[in-house]
């Protein structure tokens, strides 16, 4: 499971920081990043899904989504 | 204070006889049955409209609040706030920028803002904070019933955002005179509200002076002193941005903490969970926040459209609340119940699209704390009497007034 943020959408509501700190990290603007390529460890996956789930703005997908 | 306040205190308007056709947001009697008010109006007459304040109308589905909140086409931010008083500030930068700024100048406003206020910013105020709420509540007389609003909520947000713009903490009530006058006061007539804008301009300058007579590190200073446009920032930009910091955060801020303490004084399952589960936290919190959202924004149309089968007119009002929009059975499994370990989510409690509150990250800071540590200090409580329990009028929803009885203490 790869992740992507797509970056027109995110309004920098902090939800998948807040939820995944280990897969997402913001900038100095409070938009939010993937960590690295996006790459989501199997045991981080639930979390991921949790994060996609949450986001207000619908702007965190599965790459290939 | 007296003075401050209340001055004119008749509406302009009668009671409410029919919330479909002739709703005011500033009827006492909205928001303290908002939520029933927002479900029949969702199955009867999903938007609704009014006269008052030269045309109102109301959305009250998630599809149709999120379809206004990114349409920045037909709805213009240049006055947020439903009231009497004439419009001034005009599109695209508004009074208080860039909450009323339109786009394109709304982004660059915007960004000038977004890094005093993002996550690694504010985080490191959370010692701050738990330090403020258990001064307040070792300030407490040692008495039965506390006021968890006026004793508590009230003071958190506004204690922190003076800090943060450099004005003197004494001037507390004075602020919280403001928000008053500015966000409750909109039913009044418009010479009222007038000079209510003036008492504010008048103060905000006398802090600017002594900006300039005494500079100091603050938010204040970094308006005065940046740019936009490789410009500094107009005397008006400055002072809107400073109203808007000072204001947007306060009652707002207030009203959740308040609506989270007036739910757990009245679900004492859902508080002695979180006494037992302290791990239920993070899910409550986001869950108090849906279904308390304390904020309906308001844009005004900005071209002729039909919306829905509505015809809404340049100029009209319309009112975002984004609670109503919480509380959609379309949009949310088990949209009416407080579940305090919903995982999913999606709540738009902070607003949808280029005008996601700014603030957020310290609002969510602060409800947070505030709400922790209250339980933390009074694992038991309850309300003292429901009928005392007074709501806020106006835009922003939560209780002003809400007497607690403490039935242990930590």
């Amino acid at each position: 499971m790869r992740l992507t943020i797509d970056s027109d959408k995110c309004q920098g509501h902090n939800r998948c920081y807040a939820l995944a700190p280990e897969l997402f990290d913001v900038d100095d603007y409070g938009s939010a990043l993937v960590i690295g390529d996006g790459t989501v460890p199997p045991e981080l996956v639930a979390k991921a899904r949790l994060a996609i789930a949450n986001c207000p703005e619908f702007a965190i997908a599965e790459a290939g989504d | 204070m007296s003075d401050k306040l209340d001055q004119g205190t008749t509406s302009l308007y009668g009671p409410v006889n029919d919330w479909a056709t002739d709703f005011d947001h500033a009827d006492p009697e909205y928001n303290p049955n908002a939520h029933e008010i927002w479900a029949d109006l969702r199955a009867t007459c999903p938007v609704a409209h009014s006269d008052r304040y030269g045309g109102t109308w109301l959305p009250v589905t998630h599809a149709d609040v999120s379809r206004i909140a990114y349409d920045t086409e037909n709805f213009s931010s240049r006055s947020v706030v439903v009231s009497t008083a004439e419009i001034l500030a005009e599109a695209p930068i508004g009074g208080a920028p860039p909450i009323s700024s339109d786009p394109p100048f709304h982004h660059h406003a915007r960004r000038l803002l977004l890094p005093p206020f993002a996550p690694k910013q504010i985080d490191p105020w959370e010692h701050d904070v738990r330090a403020l709420c258990h001064q307040l509540i070792d300030e407490m007389a040692d008495t039965d019933v506390v006021d968890a609003a006026v004793q508590y909520a009230q003071h958190i947000p506004v204690n922190v955002i003076a800090r943060m713009l450099g004005f003197p903490l004494e001037d507390a009530d004075l602020f919280r005179g403001f928000v008053h006058d500015v966000l409750e006061g909109v039913n009044k007539a418009p010479g009222v509200r007038e000079a209510a804008f003036e008492r504010l301009d008048a103060y905000l300058e006398r802090q600017i002076q002594d900006h300039i007579d005494n500079p100091r590190e603050d938010l204040t200073s970094f308006l005065m002193n940046t740019t936009i446009f490789d410009q500094p920032l107009s005397p008006e930009h400055v002072r809107g941005s400073i109203v808007l910091l000072l204001l947007a955060g306060i009652d707002t801020t207030w009203s959740a903490i308040g609506s989270s303490i007036w739910h757990l004084a009245s679900t004492p399952g859902d508080l002695a969970r979180l006494g037992a589960d302290p791990d239920l936290w993070p899910t409550a919190i986001e869950e108090f926040l849906r279904v308390y959202a304390p904020v309906t924004m308001a844009r005004m149309v900005a071209k002729d459209h039909d919306f829905n089968g509505c015809p809404m007119k340049v100029d009209d009002w319309v009112l975002l609340p984004f609670p109503a929009a919480n509380l959609d059975p379309a949009e949310f499994d088990r949209a009416d119940e407080v579940l305090i370990d919903r995982e999913v989510n999606r709540h738009s409690a902070f607003g949808l699209g280029i005008h996601r509150c700014l603030g957020s990250n310290l609002a969510r800071l602060e409800v947070r704390v505030a709400v922790e540590t209250f339980v933390e200090r009074f694992p038991e409580f309850e309300l003292a009497d429901p009928g005392t329990v007074r709501w806020s009028v106006g835009q922003i929803r939560g209780p002003r007034e809400l007497p607690v009885r403490v039935l242990r203490r930590a």
